[in-house]
């Protein structure tokens, strides 16, 4: 099986971190071509690619350049703000797209954000990812000395401090502007009034690094690739128990199965064990059963099965992971990361917890079974972002699948899959109690 | 050091449109590495070089992860047990640190040199485990690496 490469090509061969190589495989030409096109041109060029977006919700690209208000109708400066707050378990896809394709992402900027009339662009880069920061600012050290490059726009990379919520488009935009993270109502929404109240675009990195590409061989080619609604390429994240775990730049409508098996994707599980689960487009997506591989990685595909490819983060999971105790980690995760700001996401995430830890405790009855299902249902719907829903629907997809396994353990019984299961006994963040002996060291 | 201090954070002021508070995060990042921990006087001094209140600037220090409101060791160990990499056997991993260092997750060493936290997704799932030791990612950590990676920091 061979797979085009857009966003990642050229790494095999070269180190596309400096400009000088990157230039010598044709790197910022695309820029040249989108400069003498035009604005309304790329926007259009856009939307013949049927590019859509690679955060998570799948918005088509073009559309969302094409919402900016004129200057006449709105005199605000416009501002392109990049999504690199990549947080969503699964997934690191952009970590690997800043550290080996920077001026590849960074022509994507400057085209982007000529076709928005954006002087402007903030990446907003999670406070994690320290190397692939130092690699952007280098990349952007070598771009200081090319006003040819750069023309009149600046870039300013500003780093996060650790929230998954930074990464919902509203709350990355109150971050930005040096407040708590937390999701706006909307409308309006960015491209109406977005950064400091401006007109404002939100992409993503992937979607950022992929426009040079499709300046480069016009929209048209590269609505080739893929099947409907899911066009282009994608880098997909896969882990878990796979053997070779990494980013893999495939066209969406190959099969999961193909995903996970390739010889030169996924590689099959370690052991040759039996697959048990898998998580498909990160934590915040429906769990597709074992039996459920044949299934197409695209939107169309996965949405028939209803779920998603969210941010392309495959997770395999092996026949020995106890679901209770897959459910108790991925709630953790949620409840330590809601924002706090609705009450259904804030609460009902710590009810999930506890309740799914009675359930492996053994300590829980049908009832408490029946609650877990009602408390999901309490929040899915009723929530500002999406992180609460998606919680709520991730977890209930687990009882719903593996509705045996949760039965299993009611009444006494247990863990079935006992210490076996590698979540046996995790320490999540949330659950972990700081006792700082510092503190009574150092004087306050 | 204030001086210092007041006069880099105005550097990044300058960055940000005047009349925001976007300079905050980064204005906190700085403080934190200069005095490892946001102490109350350190978010007064942010305040001031900001001209915001120190309770706007502990609220929004308080949003963020890694934003330190006590004090931390020397060096920092963080061990991601999210999903992918508790399939690695992340709490094995943690487990060796926490032997290895005399302490558990969330606590400081004795001597105030290495705190050692868990930490959800760090975004190299397919690489897992993934360790930031002082913020660099180590790949695919096992337990027996731990004694090597506490003795780099001794
Ligand atoms: C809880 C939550 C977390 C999100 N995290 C990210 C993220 O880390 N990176 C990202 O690009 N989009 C993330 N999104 C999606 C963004 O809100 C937004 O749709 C996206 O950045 C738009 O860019 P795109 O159209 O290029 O995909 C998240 C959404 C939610 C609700
Ligand atoms: S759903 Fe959760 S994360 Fe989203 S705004 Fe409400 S409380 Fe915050
Ligand atoms: S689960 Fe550890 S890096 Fe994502």
């Amino acid at each position: 099986m061979s797979h085009k490469q857009i966003v990642m090509a050229g790494t095999d061969a070269r180190d596309l971190t400096k400009l000088a190589e990157y230039e010598a495989v044709g790197g910022y030409a695309s820029l040249a071509k989108a400069r003498a096109l035009g604005a309304e041109a790329i926007t259009n060029e856009l939307m013949t690619s049927e590019l859509r977006g690679r955060g998570g919700a799948f918005f088509p690209t073009g559309r969302k350049w094409s919402f900016v208000p004129s200057p006449e109708q709105n005199p605000n400066p416009h501002y392109l703000v990049i999504n690199a707050d990549e947080s969503e378990p699964g997934s690191f896809k952009d970590n690997e797209i800043i550290s080996r394709v920077p001026h590849r992402f960074i022509e994507g900027c400057l085209i982007t954000a000529h076709a928005v009339l954006a002087k402007h662009v903030y990446v907003y880069i999670r406070g994690e990812y320290l190397e692939p920061y130092e690699i952007l600012v280098a990349a952007l050290e070598e771009l200081k000395e090319r006003p040819d490059l750069r023309g009149d726009v600046t870039i300013i990379v500003h780093r996060g401090a650790g929230a998954y919520i930074c990464g919902e488009e509203t709350a990355l935009l109150d971050s930005l502007e040096g407040k708590r993270g937390q999701p706006r109502t909307k409308p309006p929404f960015p491209a109406v009034a977005g950064l400091y109240a401006s007109p404002t675009v939100v992409n993503n990195v992937e979607t950022i690094a992929t426009v040079p590409a499709i300046i480069e061989m016009g929209g048209a080619e590269y609505a080739k690739l893929g099947v409907p609604n899911s066009r282009g390429t994608r880098l997909i994240s896969v882990s878990g128990h796979v053997e070779r775990g990494g980013n893999y730049e495939v066209e969406p409508g190959i099969s999961l199965k193909d995903l996970i098996f390739a010889p030169e994707l996924g590689g099959g599980v370690p052991g040759g064990r039996a697959i048990k689960a898998v998580i498909p487009g990160g934590s915040s997506t429906v769990i597709l059963t074992g039996d459920e591989l044949e299934v197409g990685y695209d939107f169309d595909s996965l949405l028939a099965k209803n779920t998603a490819m969210g941010s392309a983060g495959v997770i395999v999971l092996d026949d020995r992971v106890c679901m209770v105790q897959l459910g108790i980690r991925v709630s953790e995760f949620y409840e330590h990361e809601s924002c706090g700001k609705c009450t259904p996401c804030r609460e009902g995430t710590r009810w999930m917890t506890q309740i799914l830890r009675k359930l492996e405790a053994g300590d829980a009855s049908e009832h408490e079974l029946d609650l877990l299902l009602s408390v999901c249902d309490r929040i899915n719907g009723k929530c500002l972002c999406p992180l609460g829903d998606t919680a709520a629907m991730a977890i209930a997809s687990y009882v719903e699948k593996f509705r045996d396994e949760f039965i299993a353990h009611l009444n006494g019984g247990g863990c079935p899959c006992g210490d076996h299961s590698p979540l046996d006994g995790v320490l999540a963040p949330v659950a972990q109690h700081i006792h700082n002996h510092a503190s009574e060291l150092v004087p306050a | 050091m204030g001086v210092a201090l007041f006069e880099k954070i105005q550097e990044i002021r300058a960055i940000y449109p005047e009349g925001t508070q976007s300079a905050l995060l980064p204005a906190l990042r700085l403080a934190q590495e200069e005095y490892g921990w946001l102490s109350p006087d350190a978010l007064r001094e942010v305040a001031d070089a900001l001209d915001l209140t120190p309770a706007m600037c502990k609220s929004v220090a308080s949003f963020y992860d890694q934003f330190n409101l006590e004090p931390v060791g020397e060096h920092l160990v963080e061990v991601c047990t999210n999903v992918s990499c508790a399939l690695y056997g992340a709490q094995q991993v943690l487990e060796a640190f926490q032997d290895e260092l005399g302490c558990r997750a969330g606590e400081t060493t004795e001597d105030g040199k290495v705190t050692l936290r868990t930490i959800e997704c760090l975004g190299g799932c397919g690489w897992g485990t993934i360790v930031a030791v002082d913020h660099a990612y180590r790949k695919g950590v096992k337990p027996g690496d731990a004694a090597a990676i506490v003795k780099e920091l001794a």
